[in-house]
Parts: C-alpha cells; sequence; structure tokens
C-alpha cells in the first residue's frame, strides 16, 4: 500500500457560533478514488477549503507528502499540487481553451511575448490525455463550449499544473448521463496515471462505479469509513443517521388525482413542436429528458418566459395565453428555478422578504409593504413554520440557509399566492439527502393539497421515484409517457431514441 | 452508451461580437457615401477629406485607447477631460514659447498622467472605491486645482510643437501616424503580451485570476496608468492644435463620456474581459464618419447632440439584442 499524499488530522475549525469540523483526520493516496460524502453542511467543503489554505484550521495539521504544509492562499496549494475543481467554473469564457490552461504562467518565447506556439501545443498534449480531449480546439472560446466540455478544460487545467492531488466537488451535478460517463473515463485515467482524487458527491451509483474508499462527514466529524465501497444503505445510514425506506412519498391514488389544471394542445415555438400534454390536479407530472431536450424551454413557455407561438394552453379549464411570468403567476402558475441563487432569490434580503416577494410585485405601489391582498407577515410567517424552515430568524439573511431551506422559502413564496400549478426545476439539485426527501413529501402535500406539480429533473431516480406520471422529452417533442415506475433503462432508451443499447 | 455516440462538439462558427463594430463601422460609412451623393457633394469623398474626417477626432482616439484598458479590467476613468486640460496647460505654460523647454514639458505632462494614473488605480483597487466614484473626485480635484491658477489660455506652445498636431509626412498627419502606431502598440501589448493576457483576465473574472497567482491589483493600477498617460498625451496634441492649454479644452472636448461612448460601441463590454483596441478605433471612426454625415447634411448642433445620444443607446441595445439571442 501507497504511502498517502495527503494526510490530514485532527483537523478543527470554529466559525462564529458553529463548530464546522471537530477532530477530522481524512488522508488520499496516490492513483486512489477517495469519496467524500455526507450532507450539505456536514463540513466537506470546510475541510476541502482548508487543504486548499482558503481556510486555516484552529487545531490540527495537514501533511503533503510526510511533510507539515501551511498554505496561506489557495496559489501556494495549487503550487504545492493540489487542484480543486469547484462546480461554479473558474474559467474565463471570453478566453482560449489554452489561454485558460496557462492562465497566469504564460510561456514566454522572443521579446517576453506570449509563445502562442508552445501554448497551443501543450494544451493540445494535455488535452490528448482524454477521451474527448482530442475533439476540443485549443484556440476556441471557453464560453462557447458546453458544460461538460468546461469541466473537462477545468480538469485538463489541474492536469498541466501537475497536480498530484485534484480535488472535484459534485462535478457531475450539471451533467447527463453520457457525459458523467465520459468524465468517470477521464477519473479512471487520472487514478491510472497516479494521481489521488478527493471526489465529492451524493450520488451511490458513483460512488459504487469510481470509488476506492469513502469517507462519510456528518456534523463536522467523520462518521464512517469504508475501505472498500459498502452496500448504498451503509453510506446512506451513516450521512442521516437514520434509515430512509420513506425517501420517496407514496405515490397519488386514483382517488387523489382530479381534473386536469392544465393542458397543452399542439404547443410550439422555436425550441418547441407539437407539444401535448396534460397535468392534473393531486399530481405529480416527471419531466425527463437530456439536456436541450426542451424541457426548460417547455418551463418557460408554461410560464410566459418564452411563450408558446402556436397551439392552446388551458389552465383549470379556462384557455389562456401568457407572454410574461407576470401574467402566467396571476394566472395561477408557480415556478421554482433550476438556478436559486440566480432566479430565485434576493440573496441579501431576509428569509421574510424573499417569502413575500410575489405577494408584493402584484400589490399596488401605494399598499404596506407589510400588508398585500395575498399576503401578510403573519401568513408568510406561518407558510414559512409549515415548511419546517430552519432558520435563526427570519429576519435572517437567506443567503446563509442552506440549499434546501432555500428552496422551502421558495415554495413558502408562491404558496402565498394560492397557485394551481407549481413547476419545479431540478427541486433537489445541491440539496442534501435528509432534505431531498423532505421536498419529495414537500411536493406530494402540495399535490394532496389540489394543485398539479410539473418536475424537471435531471436525476433520473428522483423522476422514476417522486413522479405519479413520467413525460420524456427529445429534441423539443414529448417523445414518450410513462406511469409510475418505469426503469432508467426505459426513459433513457425515450430519451435518446435508441431502440436498444448494447453497452 | 459510449462516448463516440455523442456527437462532436461543432467549431464556433461565426461570432457575431468579434464583427460587430465593423458592420457598425460599414454601416456609417455606407450612410456617409449615401448622405454624400445624395446631396450632391461628392467632393467629400476624396481620400483628403477622409483624412481630414479622421483627424478630427485624434484626441478622442489617444483618450479612448487608454479608457479601453480600464475598461477591460472592469473599471473606468471619468477623469481623463479634466486631466487633458491640466496637462494641456502645465505643456504650455512649461513651454511658454521656448523650444528648448518642449522635452521638460512633454516629460511633466506625462509624470502628471503617471500620476494620476497611479493615484487612480491604487484607490480603485487598493482602497475598493467604486472606480466610477474614485474618478469622478480625482476630476473634482483636478479641475479645482487648475481653475485656481489659470481662467483662461495660459503659457504658449512653439511653432516646432505644433507640428505634432499639424505637420504632416506626403498627404497624411502626424498626429494620425501617431495614433495609428499607438493603436498597432497597445493592441500588440494586449494580444501577445502576458501583462495583454492578464488584464483580460482580471476584467473577465477577477477570482479567477487571483487564484491562478496573478497579482490583480498591479493590473488594475497599471491599466489606470496607461488610461491616464494616454489622457495626458491627448493634452499634448490638443495644446500643440491649439497652441496655448486653456482649463477648459478637455470639458469641452466631453472627452470622459465621449471616450467610454466610444470604448462600447466598439464592443468592448463595461463588465470587463472582453474588447480590443480595434473595436475602439471603429468605435471613433464611426464617430466622426457620423458628424460628417450631420455636417454635410447640415444638421443643426441641438439636433446633432440629440442624434449621436440616440446612437450611442442604439448601437449597444444593437450588442445586447443580438447577444441575447445567441445565448438563447
Amino acid at each position: 500500500m501507497t504511502a498517502p499524499v495527503i494526510e490530514m488530522q485532527g483537523i478543527t475549525k470554529t466559525f462564529p457560533g458553529v463548530r464546522a469540523l471537530s477532530e477530522v483526520s481524512f488522508d488520499v493516496r496516490p492513483g486512489e478514488v477517495q469519496a467524500l460524502v455526507g450532507e450539505n453542511g456536514a463540513g466537506k467543503s470546510t475541510l476541502i477549503k482548508i487543504l486548499s489554505g482558503v481556510y486555516h484550521a484552529d487545531a490540527g495539521e495537514v501533511r503533503m507528502g510526510g511533510e507539515p504544509v501551511h498554505f496561506a492562499h489557495p496559489v501556494e496549494s495549487l503550487r504545492a499540487g493540489i487542484a480543486v475543481i469547484y462546480q461554479e467554473f473558474s474559467l474565463l469564457p471570453e478566453r482560449s481553451v489554452a489561454q485558460n490552461l496557462f492562465l497566469g504562467r504564460e510561456p514566454r518565447g522572443r521579446f517576453g511575448l506570449i509563445d502562442e506556439r508552445r501554448m497551443h501545443d501543450e494544451t493540445r498534449k494535455v488535452l490528448d490525455l482524454f477521451a474527448t480531449g482530442g475533439r476540443i480546439d485549443p484556440g476556441r472560446a471557453v464560453g462557447t463550449l458546453d458544460v461538460a466540455t468546461q469541466q473537462m478544460v477545468e480538469i485538463a487545467k489541474a492536469v498541466s499544473h501537475d497536480a498530484r492531488v485534484i480535488v472535484m466537488d459534485e462535478p457531475t451535478a450539471a451533467l447527463n448521463d453520457a457525459e458523467c460517463e465520459e468524465l468517470f473515463t477521464t477519473v479512471d485515467r487520472l487514478r491510472e496515471r497516479g494521481v489521488a482524487i478527493i471526489y465529492i458527491t451524493h450520488r451511490m451509483r458513483e460512488i459504487a462505479r469510481l470509488a476506492d474508499r469513502v469517507t462519510v462527514l456528518k456534523d463536522g466529524e467523520v462518521a464512517a469509513r469504508f475501505d472498500a465501497v459498502p452496500e448504498p444503505g451503509e453510506i446512506v445510514h451513516a450521512m442521516v443517521g437514520r434509515d430512509i425506506a420513506d425517501f420517496y412519498a407514496p405515490p397519488a391514488t386514483e382517488a387523489e388525482i382530479g381534473d386536469p389544471v392544465l393542458t397543452v394542445t399542439g404547443g410550439g415555438n422555436a425550441h418547441l413542436h407539437g407539444i401535448d400534454m396534460s397535468v392534473r390536479a393531486g399530481e405529480i407530472v416527471g419531466l425527463a429528458g437530456i439536456q436541450g431536450a426542451g424541457r426548460v424551454a417547455l418551463a418557460m413557455a408554461l410560464f410566459g418566459q418564452e411563450p408558446f407561438e402556436t397551439g392552446e394552453v388551458t389552465l383549470a379549464g379556462e384557455r389562456v395565453s401568457f407572454r410574461t411570468p407576470r401574467e402566467a403567476i396571476e394566472a395561477g402558475i408557480g415556478l421554482l428555478p433550476g438556478d436559486r441563487k440566480s432566479e430565485g432569490l434576493v440573496l441579501m434580503q431576509s428569509v421574510r422578504d424573499n417569502g413575500m416577494l410575489t405577494p408584493r410585485a402584484f400589490a399596488p405601489l401605494w399598499s404596506s409593504h407589510k400588508r398585500t391582498a395575498q399576503a401578510d407577515l403573519a401568513r408568510i410567517d406561518e407558510l414559512l413554520d409549515r415548511m419546517e424552515i430552519r432558520a435563526a430568524s427570519y429576519d435572517q439573511d437567506i443567503r446563509a440557509l442552506s440549499g434546501g431551506n432555500q428552496q422551502k422559502a421558495i415554495v413558502a413564496r408562491w404558496l402565498s399566492m394560492r397557485p394551481k400549478l407549481l413547476i419545479f426545476i431540478e427541486p433537489t439539485r445541491g440539496i442534501d439527502v435528509n432534505a431531498k426527501a423532505g421536498i419529495y413529501h414537500l411536493m406530494r402535500d402540495l399535490a394532496r393539497g389540489g394543485a398539479g406539480i410539473l418536475m424537471i429533473s435531471s436525476d433520473l431516480p428522483e423522476v422514476i421515484g417522486a413522479a405519479d406520471r413520467i413525460l420524456v422529452m427529445q429534441e423539443g417533442r414529448i417523445a414518450a409517457e410513462f406511469p409510475h415506475g418505469p426503469t432508467e433503462r426505459d426513459i433513457m432508451h425515450a430519451a435518446t431514441g435508441e431502440t436498444e443499447v448494447a453497452a | 452508451m459510449s462516448a463516440a455516440d455523442t456527437p462532436a462538439p461543432t467549431r464556433a462558427g461565426f461570432r457575431f461580437e468579434r464583427w460587430a463594430p465593423l458592420i457598425l463601422l460599414a454601416g456609417a460609412f455606407a450612410i456617409y457615401v449615401i448622405v454624400a451623393v445624395a446631396t450632391d457633394q461628392t467632393q467629400y469623398l476624396t481620400l483628403e477629406n477622409l483624412i481630414a474626417i479622421l483627424a478630427r477626432s485624434i484626441a478622442l482616439g489617444i483618450t479612448a485607447i487608454g479608457q479601453t484598458f480600464v475598461i477591460l479590467v472592469a473599471s473606468i476613468d471619468l477623469s481623463v477631460a479634466s486631466l487633458i486640460s491640466a496637462t494641456a496647460v502645465l505643456a504650455s505654460v512649461v513651454m511658454d514659447g521656448s523650444p528648448a523647454m518642449i522635452l521638460p514639458a512633454i516629460l511633466a505632462a506625462l509624470l502628471l498622467g503617471g500620476l494620476v494614473g497611479l493615484a487612480n488605480g491604487l484607490v480603485v483597487s487598493g482602497l475598493k472605491v467604486n472606480p466610477l466614484i474614485a474618478t469622478l473626485g480625482m476630476s473634482l480635484i483636478i479641475q479645482g486645482c487648475l481653475s485656481a491658477f489659470v481662467s483662461n489660455f495660459a503659457g504658449s506652445v512653439p511653432p516646432a510643437f505644433q507640428v505634432f498636431a499639424y505637420g504632416e509626412i506626403g498627404m497624411v498627419p502626424v498626429a494620425l501616424i501617431f495614433l495609428a502606431l499607438l493603436a498597432v502598440t497597445a493592441w500588440g501589448v494586449l494580444r501577445f503580451t502576458k501583462f495583454g493576457s492578464d488584464i483580460y483576465a482580471v476584467g473577465g473574472n477577477e477570482e479567477a485570476a487571483r487564484f491562478a497567482g496573478i497579482k490583480t491589483g498591479r493590473i488594475v493600477v497599471a491599466s489606470h496608468v496607461i488610461c491616464s498617460v494616454c489622457a495626458s498625451i491627448a493634452g499634448l496634441y490638443l495644446a500643440s492644435r491649439l497652441r496655448s492649454g486653456a482649463p477648459w479644452i478637455g470639458a469641452d472636448g466631453v472627452y470622459d463620456l465621449e471616450s467610454i461612448a466610444v470604448v462600447v460601441i466598439g464592443g468592448t463590454v463595461l463588465a470587463g474581459g472582453r474588447g480590443g483596441v480595434w473595436g475602439t478605433m471603429a468605435g471613433m471612426l464611426i464617430f466622426s464618419l457620423i458628424d460628417s454625415v450631420f455636417n454635410i447634411a447640415g444638421v443643426d448642433s441641438f439636433a446633432k447632440q440629440v442624434l449621436r445620444g440616440i446612437i450611442i443607446v442604439a448601437a449597444v441595445a444593437f450588442y445586447a439584442i443580438r447577444s441575447k439571442r445567441i445565448v438563447a
């Protein structure tokens, strides 16, 4: 067994009021994938930030190759060979792939000018290590590449820094299945090259596919350590401290499903063609498909952001046509965006203000900010209570809340509008396991309350587990429909249009 | 499903943003030709006249090249107009008609520019003052000091220095050649040097640049120094052209706002990280062509101002709409 390249021992870190990590020990060896799992707030990010020199531990020691190291700044850890790939890439979209790889350390040629040819050649060399690398043009602007390829560039950047340790923070969050497979191949290659990989994820499937060892964090402490990948149940048990047999809420019974809330016939625009669909009261409809299949375009059409140009839409039996989100909201549609931070929340305002956002938007200019026709502060507090939001106070800035609690605050906002149809886009992205279950049960409760729910998700197990009916989109059309409980394979076939997949 | 099933990402095709300034320039030129022909004033379509059009916007061009640097690092400089006045007056007072004092006057002007840029850059990057406020404050300080000392044309520029504004090599003005050389140099710096690469990095994503080990503060300061030195060169040019310096020439030319407008029309994004000097030069040409169109067509000066305002906003809206469509 090779000696660990990184050893962290007895790491303790306290933030004002919170003990983020206590006595955490962790190590990773060359040529292995060490999965680091835990709920949000378990301390994974804090541990990584200590490793990379963003934070400094209150107690404990980081050793690299046996020697104690102290990184005062992320640049120092990068120079020492530790590269962190965050979910939000640190790439410059306007600059080329090669320029990004060599940012801040461009090779110089004559007269101290940048040696572009060498930069290109070296970039080529690094990219050729990857399965898809050969298809990336080093001269192309990073902003024109898709997310998966951008991630590949980010990994290539780490490799070009001769990183001995690469940390990947939920790298598959924004990838579809095929892209995930490519990423796994890349991780395998890195492992073969002797790179130590710390792989942060929530997804059991990825742990089973990639990990050599698993460390589970819970509430800032190591809850479990596995030298081989155990059954998913064991990991989940260690993560949440309890069994979660009732992870998904039970599907709707026939009695619970009512009349159609929403129907679309022949809906079409630049991204969508011939959409025929319905969502009934009390029903959760899952919308599956690969990235770019038109799922988000459909949500945007229903919400009036990019309206249908053809076809007919009815809401609660009445014919409607929305040209703006405001019209859609007025008619009774709510939308929970996939990117909470940029599209859903005013991060610098309080939890309560975020709850009041939509009611206030529909109040006349001269009405009180505490009381509107739809809701007053007491009603919002009541809804926030009902969502069981964990916050020190509703006056607290919402950015301090965890993803799951932020999501619930957005739900509370919509409930104040008494919506007929709620559209959830990626409802559990970046949310930990416990909070996920909370969101599934919440969606079920809302459906039982008589709303129709349309749930767009790239997480197939989630669509299968949480939806009563599943629509699969492909190239802007609805390609297939399944009742509750198809297999992942069924959905993937419909989503990719392939009749049979050999692999 | 294997990796080979997914289609290879297509090469980036025609990138509209890259060519937009050129498209706008071609449009402006077409309008110029059409107006000249339509009003039967084809005498304006000669090469001499085109050179004359260019020569009118040299001070703006020099200032805008500097402004391009600060806008690329996601900063801005509102103090250029006051600095132009200050350097013009300083140079003309130091020269005071004596050819022997030309060199000291130039050095003094450049030094003043360098110091102002250094101060702007340090306040913006060190004290983290919003660049709009920092440079607006600097502008007021310079203008106030200047007005305390002079209230009219002060000093005079010896004929030898007037060559900068009035000299010609063949039929091309010396100042125009200087502007062209300055633009080529600026382009070379942005395109081929590490400093240029760092500028785009800092403007594009300051955090990422710092994490890559770039000393972001220094890049911001250096860009401000370049901007202010360019403004002081523009001040020297105006002193040479007017044969003396006066405390209002910068403000009179609205060089602060116009230089920003020219940079933005040239496709450089105010948020930083995207654009370049050629766009700025195209922007400057668009501005001077439009002015010439107004002159030929006999538009009165107030209407001219209104139309310029409309054109600036329309040009930027043109970019915004186009880039939104690309994203969608």
